[in-house]
Formats: C-alpha cells, structure tokens, sequence
C-alpha cells in the first residue's frame, strides 16, 4: 500500500511538473504571437503618449475592474488589449483585478477609492448594486469611466461609458442578408445564452425582419447556449426531419462551426454560391478564415478592443457621454488577409 | 389430470413469466425505448410527416462517399459518448456507492489536451506523421484524464470522502483547468482528417464514434467477462469491510473503477473534440454527467452501491439520446430538455422508492391470495358436481395447492 502511494505521489509530482512546463512554454508563445500581430497599434499608441507622460512627469492612476480573462475568448481579447495600452510607456500607472462576481467588484472599487486612482474603469459584471460606490468615486474626485458594460445608475454618476452596440451587430448582419436578394429566406437561428445581451441584440434584429418580411421565415429557432455541440444537433434534427433551409444565422462563430459540421456530414454545401449562407459573430481568427476560404458568408463584429478609447478619452477629453464602438461585418467574398490579420480574435 | 387444473398451472406459469420480465433489470430501459418508438410513430401518424422518424437513407457526403443519415443513425451516434460514460459511472456506483460529478469538467480537459498537441501541426503534414499525432494526443488525453480520475478516486478511497463531494472539486475547477491548458485560446483545426474520429472516415457509411464505442463496449465486456473486476467492484459495494476481510482491498478497487471511468472520459473528449474540431471550454459536455447518472438509474441500477448491469445501463443511455433526439425532433427548445428529461428522473426515482416497492409487493401478496381462494371456489364446484371422482380431485386440490 505504501509503495502504492509513492508512486501514485511521484506521478502527481511529475505530472504536475509537465503540465507546469507546458504552461511556461504556452505563455510565452502567446506573447509571442501578440506582439507580432499587432505591432503598428502598440508602437503608435507607446510613442504619441510617451511624450506626454513625460510632460506631466507623474503617471496617471488608474485601477481596471474587469471580468475574468478565461470568461470568453472575446474577454481574453480584451484584457490583452488593456494591458497593451495601460503601461507605464504609456504614462499610465495601472492596477488590474478580476472577477465575475459583482459583489468582488463592487469591493475592488471601494479598494481603488482608498487607494486614490485618477481614474476607475469599470467593466460591470451584473447591471445593479453600483450607485454607492460611484458615489464615493465621485466624491473622492475620482472619473469613471465603463467600458463594455453599461450599469443601473445614473449618468451622471460616471464620465463615459464605451460600449458594444449588439442590436446594431445584428441588424447590419440582417440588412447584409436583406442585400443578398435571395427569393425566400429559410433560417435556422441558433441562439447564445437567453437573455445575455448579445443573444438579445443579435435575436432582435432578426426577428423584426422575419416578422416584417412575407419570404422571410423561421425554420427552427433555438438556444444553443453557445455550444457548437448543441448547434450541431439542432442543425442535425432538421436535417434529419428533412427540412428546407437557406441560410444558418448563428449568433457566434462557435455554434457557426458546429451548424457548419453538421452540414458537411449531410452533403450540403455552404458558403459564397453555395446552397447555405452560414452567418457568425464575434470575428474568431479561424472564423475569418473560414471566410476567406469562402466557407461562410458572413461574420459580424464584436469589438473587444476599447482601451484606446479610453485612452483617447483621458487624454483628450469626454466628447460623447456614451460612445459605441465602430463594428465590423465581414463579407467572405471582400475579406481579406489584412482584414483577417487585424480584426480577428 | 383435469381441465381446470391445466389452466391454472398454465396461467401461473404464464404468470410467473411476467414476474421474470418485469422483475428483470432489462425490463424498465427497454419499455422506456419501447414508448419512445411508439410516441414516435404516433407523431409520425398525427404530424403526417413526409418521412418516417425511423427512415434511414443511404446518401453521398460532402466528401463524396456515402453514408447512412437519419435519426436513428444519429441517435446511436450521439449516444456514444454517453454509453461510454454509462460503463464508467456503473462501475464507480458499484464500488464507491456515489457518483462521478466532474465528468463534463475532465472532458473539457481532455478535449483541451488532444487539441493543445494537434493545434501545433500544419494541415498539410502527411498521413503518416498525422497518424502519429493522433495517437500522441490521444495516448496524452488518456494519461491525463486518467491521472484526474485517479485524484478522484484517491480522494473517495483513501481521504474517505463522498464521491459527489469528492469530484465536485473538479467539476468546479476542471472547466478552467481546460481553458489553461490552451490559454484559454479559441481554437479550430483545419484539418479535416482531424474531423473523421467524429463523423466519418471517406467510404465508410457508419459514424466513426459507432465504431469506437463499440471497441470500447467489447472490452469492457470482455474485462468484465474474464477478471474478477465484476465480483470485486459489486462486493465492495456491497460490502466494503466484509470484502477486506476475504482479502479483497476496497481501496484499489474504489481507485482502479474511477481511473477506468477516466479512461472512458478521455475517450469522450477525443470524439467531442473531433465531431466539431473545437472547443467551447464552459459549455463542451455540459451536464453530461447528469445524464450519465440517469442512464445508470434507467438502468435499474441502486445508485446506492451493490449490484450493477452493465447491459441495462449501456441501454439506458441510448434511450436517453432517443429521448433527446425526439425532443428536438418535436421542436422542444433546447433549454427546456432538462426539464423533461427531469419528469423521467422523478418517475425512476418514484417507481425505485422503497414506498412503491414495499405498495407493489402488497398487491402482489394481497392478488395471490386472492387467487388461491378462487381456485379453491372452482374446485369445490367441481367436486360437487363430480361426487364421483371426489377423491381424485381432492388429491388434486392438494397437489395444486402445494403448487400455488
């Protein structure tokens, strides 16, 4: 029994050790890689700064509440982005923390007034629960600014809030399809999480065109909470049924890819001029890339990169209370490599 | 010998049959398939469906090469995952008496672990070299999915924890642990030979996962037909302190059923990964494991620990993606099947309660006695009107009582 042990711990430890390594090794190509692919960016916004950080001779404070970077791969993109702009390069002295609860945040905040930051950028994990502690930011002098969420108070409490516009994502994809002119739209309409705002917004626009419009009609419409597994059997139970369609509008590239393997098992063909439009969101590398190749039709954009606008707001001023972000949608027959290189996540 | 006692003894056996088949473990996977087949086409009847729900058509791909679709074919396709995290789960309910919770958490870690090796490679290596690619990655997913098990397992036979409190820690943690692995990295394979693990390998008509399950399932059998896995696992189950002291040790037993069911996971993240050549780390497998607890109590299995079928619990997972499978055929929202698949959780549990069974056994007691008395009516007629041959039918009687 012990010899048993022993050996059971000597593999816990080498294991542990492997997987230790392999960790090291991930992050520094990761590193790697985004300092690669976004090379321009970084070195404008390091250099117009800089000189300006040098001026004031004294960094500006700021604390970033966010959400978990293993959340999405939307946030993961985000928190790069962040991290990327907020540096001491850049005349910034930052502090980060994370958390999908709203209550860890909500302290985070309370921490970073008694820390006296300059500025407190927020990305809310729930909408209520914030007026307080804004109120204490405001009192202590200290800018809030929310980016990616907005919150349950009042503008006032707040400088700026820069945010996605998921209605407007859905409703350039649906107007992008409208411009395809097809005789009847069949869609089957795979659904993210109910009730999260991209599934909201996304859904939205959809479903007034479908209501509006005589040839427009829903095949089946179903949640597939973001798993392409699901999206695959959902899209797999209508085939099976034998059922007519023409276009698979998935609210992410994810549940895209499962609709799309479940086409490929049954011999129907999807992409530009083909039998099957296939719309996804969100602008994953490999999701464009499928554009490219011509196996999709369409990605709409979901911007993750908001620090510099926050930056631009610090530096500059507020101009607009709430800013939207500009949002992309690719169409597979003008993307480009460029296109894929710049936008994807 | 009369008529009268003809029928009797005929009935009885008749009877006596009935009690077997519905006494048998069998019995209650195979009638919930039973209803499902007929639910189906009875929807095929009244929704005046073009095509039957049974149809099955052979037809090309879009790699050229035919296959068999339908909804049987995905059913027993989708099913495979799920029988093979059945055989897992029996095994670990029959020595641990608890259950594995972190199942869908290990298999989004397997899954990260085959794709974290095959994402390094370019599409255009050759057959070969991507063949040996495979097999490292799955031989590393099975290591590693195995070695979580065996934390498991370490966890509920030498810390004495129970095995839902045990493996809760990583269901927790394990979808995270999945997202480190890859750096929490978006990833899809290009190559699509990678994809053939999950769907089809060029000129076979069958799903691969079919195949795989099917190895899976053979050995499995085959383990269970020619060790003493089977007599180990149920006896601890049943009675850990006992089996020691006949020299069997509880506490391997308990570790070698969750290291197998961690085998079986890893299996399950090699096929989820490859059917969509992605992974999707918080939802991949979501609630699996509840559905591979309920095959083994569709199974008529005692999730208590004990005796096991392995037959009925395999069964029970196919009749759980029959029943998935039809959900979505009858357009029930996705996000409402839980609910529906709970209804036949709470009627397994209702139907195994010790109340239902102690109700059941009343009436049967109460119906046999009610019969004995009716035969010894019919044959006091019998014997009234056969004066005659009184003695014979008595001895009869008699002997039809000893029989009763």
């Amino acid at each position: 029994m012990k010899k048993f042990m022993k050996t059971l711990l000597a593999g816990a430890l080498a294991l542990s050790m492997t997987m230790g390594l392999a960790a090291c090794n991930g992050s520094d190509n990761k590193g790697g890689d985004t300092t690669q692919a976004a090379p321009t960016e970084s070195k404008e916004t390091e250099e117009a700064p800089a000189t300006q950080g040098g001026n004031d001779g004294e960094l500006i404070k700021v604390g970033i509440i966010n959400n978990d970077p293993n959340e999405s791969g939307y946030r993961t993109a985000n928190v790069e982005d962040m991290k990327k702009v907020f540096t001491e390069a850049n005349g910034y002295d930052a502090d980060f923390f994370y958390s999908l609860k709203n209550e860890e945040q909500i302290a985070a905040a309370q921490k970073y007034i008694q820390d006296e930051v300059d500025y407190l950028l927020i990305s809310a994990a729930g909408t209520s629960g914030w007026d307080g502690v804004l109120e204490q930011a405001q009192k202590a002098g200290i800018k809030v600014i929310l980016f990616d969420r907005t919150i349950d108070a009042d503008e006032s409490l707040y400088e700026a809030s820069i945010v996605s516009d998921m209605a407007k994502e859905g409703q350039q994809a649906v107007d992008w399809l409208a411009s395809q002119g097809l005789d009847e739209y069949k869609i089957i309409h795979i659904q993210g999480v109910m009730g999260s705002s991209a599934q909201i917004g996304r859904s939205g626009a959809l479903d007034e065109k479908v209501a509006a419009e005589a040839n427009w009609s829903i095949v089946v419409q179903q949640t597939a909470d973001w798993s392409e597994e699901t999206a695959q059997q959902i899209v797999q139970s209508v085939i099976d049924s034998k059922e007519s369609f023409n276009v698979i509008y998935a609210e992410n590239d994810n549940m895209a890819k499962g609709a799309a393997a479940a086409l490929d098992k049954a011999n129907i063909s999807h992409g530009v001029g083909k039998d099957v439009i296939i719309i996804g969101f969100d602008c994953n590398t490999w999701a464009l890339e499928e554009l490219l190749a011509g196996n999709w039709n369409y990605d709409g954009q979901c911007n993750p990169f908001q620090a510099s606008y926050i930056d631009d707001i610090i530096k500059n001023g507020v101009k607009t209370k709430v800013v939207i972000m500009e949002e992309k949608g690719f169409d597979a027959k003008t993307i480009t490599q460029e296109d894929v290189d710049t936008y994807g996540i | 010998m009369s008529t009268n006692d003809l029928t009797i003894s005929s009935k009885k056996s008749f009877k006596s049959f009935l009690g077997k088949v519905v006494h048998n473990q069998l019995f209650i996977p195979l009638v919930a398939l039973l209803l499902l087949v007929l639910f189906n086409l009875a929807a095929d009847w009244f929704l005046h469906a073009d095509t039957s729900f049974f149809q099955i058509v052979l037809k090309p791909s879009s790699t050229g090469s035919k296959i068999l679709t339908g909804n049987l074919i995905t059913i027993i396709d989708n099913a495979s995952e799920l029988a093979l995290l059945a055989v897992g789960m029996t095994l670990v309910t029959s020595a641990a008496g608890g259950q594995d919770i972190s199942v869908g958490a290990t298999i989004a870690i397997a899954g990260s672990t085959v794709l974290r090796i095959v994402k390094g490679y370019s599409p255009d290596i050759s057959g070969g070299k991507f063949a040996v690619v495979i097999i490292c990655s799955f031989l590393l997913c099975v290591v590693v999915s195995a070695a979580f098990g065996a934390f498991n397992g370490a966890l509920v036979a030498f810390f004495k924890i129970q095995p839902m409190v045990a493996t809760l820690i990583l269901f927790t943690a394990g979808r995270s642990i999945a997202a480190w692995i890859n750096n929490n990295d978006n990833i899809s394979i290009n190559d699509e030979r990678f994809g053939y693990f999950g769907n089809f390998i060029p000129g076979i008509a069958i799903p691969t996962p079919v195949f795989i399950t099917a190895i899976c399932l053979i050995i499995i059998a085959l383990v269970l037909k020619f060790t003493n896995l089977r007599l180990y696992a149920q006896s601890v189950g049943i009675n850990s302190s006992s089996s020691r002291l006949n020299g069997i040790n509880p506490k391997i037993i308990k570790l070698i059923t969750f290291i197998i069911l961690g085998i079986c996971v890893a299996v399950c993240g090699f096929i989820k990964v490859s059917r969509t050549s992605s992974i999707t780390y918080a939802v991949i497998a979501n609630n699996i494991e509840m559905d591979a607890i309920l095959a083994v109590a569709l199974g008529g299995n005692n999730l208590g620990g004990g005796k096991f079928n392995m037959t009925s619990s395999v069964i029970g997972a196919y009749v759980i993606q029959f029943l998935t499978t039809t959900l979505f055929r009858m357009k029930v929202s996705s996000s409402a099947i839980s609910a529906y698949k709970a209804v036949v959780v709470i009627l397994l549990i209702i139907m195994s309660s010790p109340f239902i069974r102690r109700w059941l056994d009343d009436r049967k007691s109460r119906r046999e006695a009610a019969r004995v008395t009716k035969a010894e009516a019919a044959l006091e007629a019998a014997v009234e009107v056969a004066g005659d041959v009184a003695a014979d039918v008595t001895a009869d009687v008699n002997a039809g009582k000893e029989s009763v």
